[in-house]
């Protein structure tokens, strides 16, 4: 794979599936990424799947970042194996906080079951169409989305000498 | 009568021959008497009870994370052996163990599972602490973890390492075992002043 | 835009209760025989705190639905906190039993955003490293998954064997687990002189004791009869469902990352991938058994080839420089307050590397920022996704099957909570 095999893909996905499917191609360290909208994430993959030039029929990870100071601010990666070529494709979607909702991919590949579950847990992105939505590495009845880069890391003040007084013990 | 006390005489086979003549009645009078007084020892009942719930901890198995697998390693590796000591039982059923030791990480999941745990354990108890992570979280410190196991139990013996070798853990459960032999005040419940809150059922 | 916790919009608007809905089983069928048990998060199969919510009929397992989350340490979060260096501690943690792959991985990930060659000597160690501790690995998984089956002296031989590896693991990085021997660059130290030869003594013991496993256990009736035809799942199932490592391989599909595309030096060994062909947890058990005798092989060829050179790159900027400069360089000095007390900088870009662990393909998400802390870590774990296959495998089968099915799946639940 390489910066003008990644833009023929783009070409041919912007063909296919329609034209504001595609957002943007990033090539870096010899790794291909294809940015979509979020509407159109499950007719990209399973055009990626199911097409006649394209091999990408296994879907390795699906996993979530937040891009704090960039809006919009949730970030989905697929990352897309082909075995035959041994290559690898990652596609990536944005949404913003506001509306966090994303066409799910278990109908597809239902290796995505637990991996968009555990993006809904960290992130607070909603897949739309899982049959599952449930948290699934917090308690059933946790609020709030860890692994935002706003919510607080928790935890408890590191006691130093020059916080010691301060700090409320146990014993009081 | 007074009561002294020497050491059996004779080699192995006459003491044994001595032994089972004892036992079968045939030794009568002063022979008898000299026989008993060489065999006796004499204790308090708390000293001779704490040897034994010493020398017989079943711990209960339970493992969380890579503190685990040293625990694994202490009481199934032929190098470390924790049978030595008396404590190999491992009793899956809380009714059934008397020693927790909390190896891993404890997840805010987790804590009150171990909680209900501990309460099905039977008296007497004891809890340790094994691993930096069950002690005091570790290294992690953050909104997953219980920031140490004693916020919610009560612990005896705090195990440092991450994880710990095994020689470690088995000096931790001799020290658990110095705890249950020797001083009295070394318990948990007069550290905390819980006296009054043994479950007598 | 931000939220504070417990003030925010919720994006799905589901009571509690409904929620909870999916947890209990609806009836199947008409049957009303069916039994739903946990098989709670304490249980006596030590594969940690699984939590298996099982619907049986009888004996016959008809649904399984893995809860998980008790050993969940919010390790990816915390390691946006760290610099990157600091980072391997943590992520070493997640997949406990084989922590030299987690620390590879991310490794892998910040030399290919930083550009970073990794001389060849560091990458001989790695590999010799990486070997030794999937033997390792596959050694507690046979002494606990033949323990679930009742095998129990298999407990014994596995912890003997694996105390050894582990010695091996004490003198070359200091600690018998997660020893941070691996850093952005390279290792962080040579291994000392001794090293070689005990790893040829233990190759040499290791070749002994596989065929004394094999002769417990291969010839064993029950254990023949336990694992022989339980478990099938076909292996398209097994590729939809993201499975890989030996169980996919047990199914006959010879996919392994480390011929595949080749990492660290893999490519100048000569190494066989034992592939099964039924797919069952025979094959699974066989598969594993077999990979441990490929290991040996790799290590005693990296032994035999070790190169000499450097043990870490070169670029200052990176990794620390050795102590003696440190007395007489300037630049040594500078380089080494930089690196302790902020870390290097990553330029920013996202990276994706992944290797072959011995449950799977681990993979590692790094986003950098451009600061010394990573903004985002993510570890693909292979026991998350493999977990998946559970209820494929136990599906219309017996309970005694289906423990059979979870010891052969080895999971290693902290890279599956992180």
């Amino acid at each position: 794979m390489d910066a003008t095999g990644l833009e023929l893909i783009a070409q041919r996905v912007r063909e296919k599936v329609g034209e504001d499917a595609v957002t943007g191609t990033i090539f870096y360290r010899r790794a291909a990424t294809l940015e979509v909208a979020p509407p159109s994430v499950h007719d990209v993959l399973a055009y990626l799947r199911d097409g006649e030039d394209e091999p990408w029929e296994r879907l390795m990870s699906v996993h979530g970042c937040d891009y704090l100071p960039e809006e919009p601010r949730l970030g989905i990666h697929y990352e897309l194996l082909s075995m035959e070529r041994a290559d690898r494709l990652n596609v990536r979607t944005r949404v913003g906080v506001g509306d966090p909702h994303v066409p799910t991919v278990v109908d597809l590949h239902p290796t995505a079951n637990f991996q968009e579950r555990e993006v809904y847990d960290m992130f607070g992105v909603v897949f739309d169409g899982h049959p599952d939505m449930r948290r699934i590495l917090m308690p059933e009845d946790y609020e709030g989305y860890p692994q935002r880069r706003d919510f607080p890391m928790g935890g408890e003040p590191v006691i130093y000498t020059y916080n010691e007084p301060k700090l409320p013990r146990w014993y009081d | 009568m007074e009561v002294t006390r020497t050491k059996v005489e004779g080699d192995l086979r006459v003491r044994q021959m001595k032994a089972q003549a004892l036992l079968r009645g045939e030794i009568e009078g002063e022979d008898l008497e000299r026989e008993v007084e060489q065999r006796l020892l004499f204790t308090k009942f708390e000293e001779a009870q704490n040897w034994a719930r010493k020398n017989a901890l079943f711990p209960l198995g339970f493992g969380l994370a890579c503190c685990a697998i040293e625990m694994i390693t202490v009481v199934g590796s032929p190098r470390n052996d924790l049978s030595r000591f008396g404590a190999e039982v491992i009793r899956f059923s809380p009714r059934q163990a008397d020693l927790l030791i909390l190896s891993g990480r404890v997840s805010i999941k987790m804590a009150p599972i171990i909680r209900r745990l501990y309460e099905q354990m039977l008296e007497p108890k004891w809890v340790i602490a094994m691993g930096a992570c069950s002690s005091s979280a570790g290294m992690f410190n953050n909104y997953a973890v219980v920031q140490g196991a004693d916020k919610f139990l009560p612990v005896d013996v705090y195990v440092p390492g991450c994880p710990p070798r095994p020689e470690a853990l088995i000096y931790g459960i001799m020290k658990l075992q110095d705890q249950i032999s020797g001083d009295p005040a070394m318990g948990w419940r007069e550290r905390y002043r819980a006296e009054g809150t043994e479950e007598i059922a | 835009m931000t939220d504070e916790p417990g003030t925010m919009t919720e994006p799905l608007q589901v009571p509690y209760r409904e929620r909870e809905r999916s947890v209990t089983m609806e009836p199947m069928g008409e049957h009303d025989e069916l039994l739903t048990i946990n098989i709670g998060p304490h249980h006596p199969a030590t594969h940690g705190v699984l939590r298996l919510l099982t619907t049986l009929e009888g004996e016959i397992v008809r649904d399984v639905k893995p809860i998980i989350g008790y050993v969940h340490t919010g390790i990816e979060k915390s390691c946006e906190d760290q610099q990157y260096w600091k980072v391997i501690p943590f992520v070493e943690r997640m997949d406990y039993l084989a922590y030299y792959f987690n620390a590879q991985a991310f490794c892998m990930a910040v030399e290919r955003l930083l550009d970073e060659e990794v001389p060849e000597r560091a990458q001989w160690l790695r590999v010799i490293h990486l070997e030794l501790n999937r033997v390792a690995s596959h050694l507690f998984w046979i002494a606990t998954g033949a323990l679930d089956l009742g095998a129990i002296t298999m407990l014994w031989w596995g912890c003997r064997d694996r105390d050894l590896a582990l010695d091996l693991f004490e003198m070359s990085g200091g600690q018998r687990f997660h020893t941070r021997y691996f850093q952005v660059g390279g290792v962080v130290e040579d291994i000392p002189p001794g090293f070689v030869e005990m790893t040829r003594e233990f190759v040499k013991t290791m070749r002994t004791r596989i065929p004394q496993y094999l002769d417990l256990l291969d010839r064993n009736e029950i254990w023949l009869q336990r694992t022989k035809g339980t478990g099938i799942v076909p292996a398209e199932d097994l590729l939809a469902l993201g499975v890989t490592g030996p169980l996919l391989r047990a199914a006959g599909v010879g996919w392994d990352l480390r011929k595949a595309t080749p990492y660290s030096g893999y490519e100048n060994f000569d190494f066989n991938i034992p592939v099964g062909s039924v797919g069952d947890n025979y094959d699974r058990f066989r598969v594993r058994v077999e990979e441990m005798s490929e290991s040996l092989n790799i290590v005693e060829q990296a032994l035999d080839g070790l190169p000499e050179g450097p043990y870490i790159t070169p670029n200052r900027k990176v990794a620390l420089p050795p102590r003696h400069e440190l007395a007489t360089s300037m630049e040594a000095l500078i380089h080494h307050f930089k690196l302790v007390t902020e870390g290097f900088r990553v330029p920013p870009g996202e990276a994706y590397a992944a290797i072959e662990s011995p449950r799977g393909e681990l993979g590692c998400f790094v986003l950098a920022d451009g600061s010394a802390k990573p903004a985002r870590v993510h570890m693909r774990d292979p026991s998350f996704v493999n977990l998946q296959a559970l209820p494929e495998m136990a599906r219309d089968s017996l309970l005694a099957d289906f423990i059979a099915c979870v010891a052969m799946l080895d999971p290693i639940l902290g890279g599956v909570d992180r």
